[in-house]
């Protein structure tokens, strides 16, 4: 059976979609480094450094995923891999807003799972990326 | 809309918080029962939802009745009874901490549903009843342009007002309506952030000195502890120089100061720490014992450390005083005074606690005023109610009591900073 492939290049996701999802782990990275520094020092500006990363990571995540629904109903877009990106970077969105409940916390009431959920969000975006990027996705396949 | 919307935050409150009702422990009196610490990913909020009084009116009990005195008030929160039976009403709204977190954002937005949106007052307004009729005829400025006043204190002769940032005084002439100038500063007082920014006053029986009630700047530390210089704790200020010391430490936020005319001593009523469930901490009345500790930041009634400080301190844990008897938790204790045997049989020996109403608890307490029975000088039994109705069985919040002030004459006076009311609660015979 013969097969037309209409384009030599392979369509990554869109570039703003990329900006979003690369831009989560800044963001859940940075919170996950604020943690440990509190942790280390205790000085509250660090814990409220990353009570703001997590709401950034999440509102970046958030419309990362909407593009990411959005491809998964495109069937042009639709691939294996576009589905365990989808799920990895809801993961990380589903930690990432149960974590920014646990940094509401007042003071050292958010330590020490604040950090651990950090981490664990801050590993999922990083993975989340990288699937999102790693993906193929050919453009025109018949 | 919003009332659904309130509902389903309450329902996923209830859901992430993990708990549904609790059984109310027994926390009145000295020797309260204390839960372990627990906090779900959200707090428990119940807010008051603002209802008109309308021609409804608080509860008082029987052989007493009660008026409002004064309406259209601009936040009035504390009163003082002048020697000529004048009342000066403190109004304003003060603080100016700034939202750090996210949560800062959402909660102060959802707070402010449950209070008056009327803009501060920042003055005193006079109340007068020439004729002795009960009705206050009067009702004029005494003094404004000052920054959201709290505290009063009448010693020989002039009017102490505690400002959210210092402590002015008016020279005062029985009879005067109106200040008769700016007043003259006394001192400045910690005023940065101020979280928590009202400062109570009372005045020593001898007139020599002041006491200063001056809140935490944060729930528990959340800001820092270099935000907590000179905070939950109360000053005592010389009269004449301004000279200030710490009296008491550790007290989080002493809202309201009384002395005790008996034996001199200064009482005061504290709201103590949030966020680690309904049933903690309990606020508290407590005689105030100079150069104690109490326990802010780091422990709760007595030594009950509290995780959520680091790096703790196990030296000052050790050594915290437990307050004298415990109001209930979140009640938000705001009002104290003395009462005196004209208030009739029951209510003679005591003290009344105006108690504003929680926000943070499911279930609310507080919305009413009590009476703290009293015998030998200290406290001897649970509180009874004496004012009550600011918070409906429909759920509608019509008023939040704060200051309470007696009135030897026998009466009752109460400051209500949602509906903008001042009430008079009047002794109609001999209460049995």
């Amino acid at each position: 059976m013969a097969v037309t492939i209409e384009s030599r290049y392979s369509s990554s996701i869109h570039p703003l979609h990329a900006v979003l999802l690369a831009g989560t782990v800044p963001m859940f990275l940075g919170a996950a480094l604020s943690d440990a520094e509190y942790a280390s020092t205790y000085e509250i500006q660090w814990s409220n450094f990353a009570s703001w990363l997590i709401v950034g990571g999440l509102v970046f995540g958030g419309v990362a995923l909407l593009f990411a629904i959005i491809d998964l109903s495109r069937p042009t877009r639709r691939t294996p891999g576009a589905a365990v990106y989808f799920a990895v970077l809801l993961a990380a969105w589903i930690v990432g807003f149960f974590n920014a409940l646990m940094h509401a916390r007042d003071a050292w009431g958010s330590m020490p799972g604040g950090l651990v959920m950090s981490v664990i969000t801050a590993v999922l975006a990083c993975s989340a990326t990288w699937f999102g990027f790693a993906t193929p996705r050919i453009r025109g396949l018949r | 809309m919003k009332r659904s919307s309130m509902i389903a935050a309450a329902t996923i409150a209830s859901l992430l918080s993990g708990c549904g009702k609790d059984p109310v422990p027994s926390q009145y009196g000295p020797d309260p029962q204390l839960p372990q610490p627990k906090r779900g990913l959200l707090p428990n909020m119940t807010i008051a939802e603002p209802a008109k009084w309308a021609d409804q009116r608080p509860t008082v009990p029987q052989g007493y009745a009660i008026s409002a005195i004064a309406t259209d008030l601009q936040i009035p929160r504390q009163t003082l009874l002048l020697p000529n039976g004048d009342i000066l009403v403190a109004e304003g709204r003060g603080g100016s901490a700034p939202n750090l977190k996210p949560k800062d954002f959402i909660a102060s937005y959802i707070k402010a549903q449950g209070t008056s949106p009327v803009k501060s007052g920042n003055r005193l307004t006079l109340l007068r009843d020439a004729d002795g009729d009960g009705v206050y005829e009067v009702q004029t400025i005494f003094a404004d342009n000052l920054n959201a006043p709290y505290g009063l204190a009448l010693v020989n002769g002039s009017i102490f007002v505690a400002n959210q940032d210092a402590i002015v005084r008016f020279e005062y002439q029985d009879g005067q309506t109106q200040a008769s100038g700016r007043p003259v500063k006394v001192t400045d007082l910690p005023s940065a952030i101020n979280h928590h920014w009202t400062k109570a006053l009372a005045a020593s029986a001898d007139g020599q000195f002041l006491y200063v009630g001056i809140g935490s700047n944060s729930n528990i530390t959340e800001r820092g502890m270099t935000a907590e210089v000179d905070r939950a704790m109360v000053w005592q200020v010389d009269v004449q120089t301004g000279a200030h010391k710490p009296y008491a430490t550790g007290l989080r936020n002493p809202t309201a100061l009384a002395i005790q005319t008996s034996t001199n001593q200064l009482w005061a009523v504290v709201n103590e720490r949030d966020e680690i469930g309904p049933d903690l901490v309990p606020d508290y009345l407590t005689s105030v014992r100079e150069r104690a500790f109490y326990g802010w930041p780091y422990s709760y009634w007595g030594q009950n450390v509290d995780e959520r400080v680091q790096p703790q301190d196990p030296d000052k844990v050790r050594s915290a005083i437990a307050p004298d008897y415990s109001l209930g938790s979140h009640v938000a204790a705001l009002g104290v005074a003395f009462s005196t045997p004209t208030m009739g049989e029951s209510f003679g020996d005591g003290v009344f606690v105006g108690e504003h109403g929680s926000w943070n608890r499911a279930d609310p307490v507080g919305y009413k005023v009590v009476f703290v029975p009293f015998r030998n000088a200290r406290p001897s039994g649970p509180p009874v109610d004496f004012v009550t109705g600011f918070r409906g069985s429909d759920g509608k919040t019509r008023g939040r009591p704060v200051g309470v002030t007696v009135d030897p004459r026998g009466a009752l006076i109460v400051a209500d900073d949602l509906s903008n009311t001042v009430w008079r609660v009047t002794v109609q015979k001999a209460a049995s």
